[in-house]
C-alpha cells in the first residue's frame, strides 16, 4: 500500500520560507494569496494489504523520523 | 584527559576540534566514526560541526540514529559531559538530549561571521572557566540556527537557567540587530536540566589561536578541561 505523509510547521511556528514565497506572490500580482506555509511530502510504499496497519506504520515513522514534534505536525493518507 | 570527537558522514569541523584539543589544549583526542559503538573510555564527548548525512530531512535528524549515538546517550545519562557545536547542537536537539528545535534562519541566509555572545551561566562544563556576563567573540556558520522552543518549554529553560550563551552587542546588550538568526530570546546555547550536555551554535574551535583571528573560543575549550579537573 502507499502512504502519503504531509509534514507542516505547527501554526504557532514562524515559517520564513512561506513568508518569502508569499511576498514573491504579492510582487507577482497575486495579492489575494493571504498566507503560504511550506511543508514536506513523503510517499511510502508499505508491503501490506491492511490499510489500518499501513496507516499505523506511517504514523509511527512520522513520529520517529519524518516530523520533529517540537515544531512540526503531520497528516497520513492511505491510497 | 581524553576527548572523543564523533565523526559523522558530512562532519567537517571534526579535525578542527581534534586539532584544538590536541595541539591547543594539549589533551588526548580520538576521532570516532559514527558507526562505532565504543567511546574508547573518553572523559568528554564532542559532536562537531558540519552537515551530518547531508542535513537531509532536517539538520541532525538522521545522525541521531547513528550507532554511536546510543553510547553518547548512555554516556550523557551517566553524567558525562557532551558538547555539541553547531551541527552537533542540532543533533543533540533531534536526539532529545537538549530541549527545543532549530528552524531556518530568520533571513533565510547562511550566516558566516564573528558574533558576540554573552555568558549567562557558568554552571556548565562549557562555561566553568568564564564569568557571568562575559562577552565572547566567536564565529558562527549556519543556515539553521534559529533556536525555537514553545512558550511553556522556553519558560522552563529560562527559569532553570539553562540558557548558556545569548547573542548580544559587543558590550553585552541584547539587541535584535545582534541576533544573527532570529533565535527566540537570542539563545545561542542551551544545556540540559542536569547541565552536563551543552549545545552551542558558535564555533569555539575556530577561535582558539591568534592566527585564526581570535582566541575567545579558548574560554569555552579551557572551561571543559577545568570542569573535568575540578569535578
Amino acid at each position: 500500500m502507499r502512504a502519503r505523509v504531509f509534514v507542516t510547521l505547527k501554526p504557532s511556528v514562524f515559517d520564513p520560507q512561506g513568508r518569502t514565497i508569499v511576498e514573491a506572490l504579492h510582487t507577482m500580482g497575486y495579492g489575494d494569496v493571504g498566507d503560504v506555509r511550506q511543508g514536506k511530502y513523503f510517499e511510502l510504499e508499505i508491503e501490506t494489504t491492511d490499510s489500518a496497519k499501513a496507516k499505523a506504520m506511517a504514523a509511527e515513522v512520522a513520529d520517529k523520523l519524518l516530523a520533529n514534534p517540537v515544531i512540526e505536525s503531520y497528516r497520513v493518507e492511505i491510497v | 584527559m581524553k576527548f572523543a570527537v564523533i565523526v559523522f558522514p558530512g562532519s567537517n569541523c571534526d579535525h578542527d576540534a581534534h586539532y584544538a584539543v590536541t595541539q591547543v589544549l594539549g589533551q588526548q583526542s580520538a576521532l570516532i566514526w559514527h558507526k562505532d559503538t565504543d567511546l574508547q573510555g573518553a572523559d568528554v564527548v564532542i559532536l562537531p560541526g558540519g552537515f551530518a548525512h547531508g542535513d537531509y530531512l532536517r539538520t541532525g535528524a538522521m545522525a541521531r540514529f547513528s550507532p554511536i549515538m546510543r553510547e553518547v546517550q548512555a554516556f550523557a545519562e551517566r553524567g558525562g559531559p557532551v558538547i555539541g557545536i553547531c551541527n552537533g547542537f542540532q543533533i543533540l536537539l533531534e536526539a532529545g538530549l537538549l530541549p527545543g528545535a532549530m528552524l531556518r534562519n530568520r533571513g533565510l541566509k547562511y550566516r558566516c561571521e564573528h558574533v558576540h555572545v554573552r555568558v549567562e551561566t557558568t554552571d556548565t562544563p562549557a562555561t566553568a572557566g568564564a564569568y557571568k556576563g562575559q562577552v565572547l567573540t566567536i564565529p558562527i556558520g549556519h543556515g539553521e540556527g534559529n533556536y525555537y522552543a514553545p512558550p511553556d518549554l522556553l519558560k522552563r529553560i529560562e527559569d532553570n537557567q539553562q540558557v548558556v550563551l545569548r547573542y548580544t552587542t559587543a558590550d553585552g546588550r541584547l539587541d535584535d540587530d545582534a541576533n544573527p538568526n532570529g533565535s527566540v530570546n537570542a539563545i545561542a546555547s542551551v544545556c540540559n536540566d542536569r547541565r552536563n550536555v551543552v549545545g552551542m551554535m558558535p564555533h569555539p574551535e575556530r577561535a582558539c589561536e591568534p592566527a585564526l583571528g581570535g582566541t575567545d573560543g579558548l574560554v569555552i575549550l579551557q572551561s571543559i578541561v577545568k570542569a573535568l579537573t575540578t569535578a
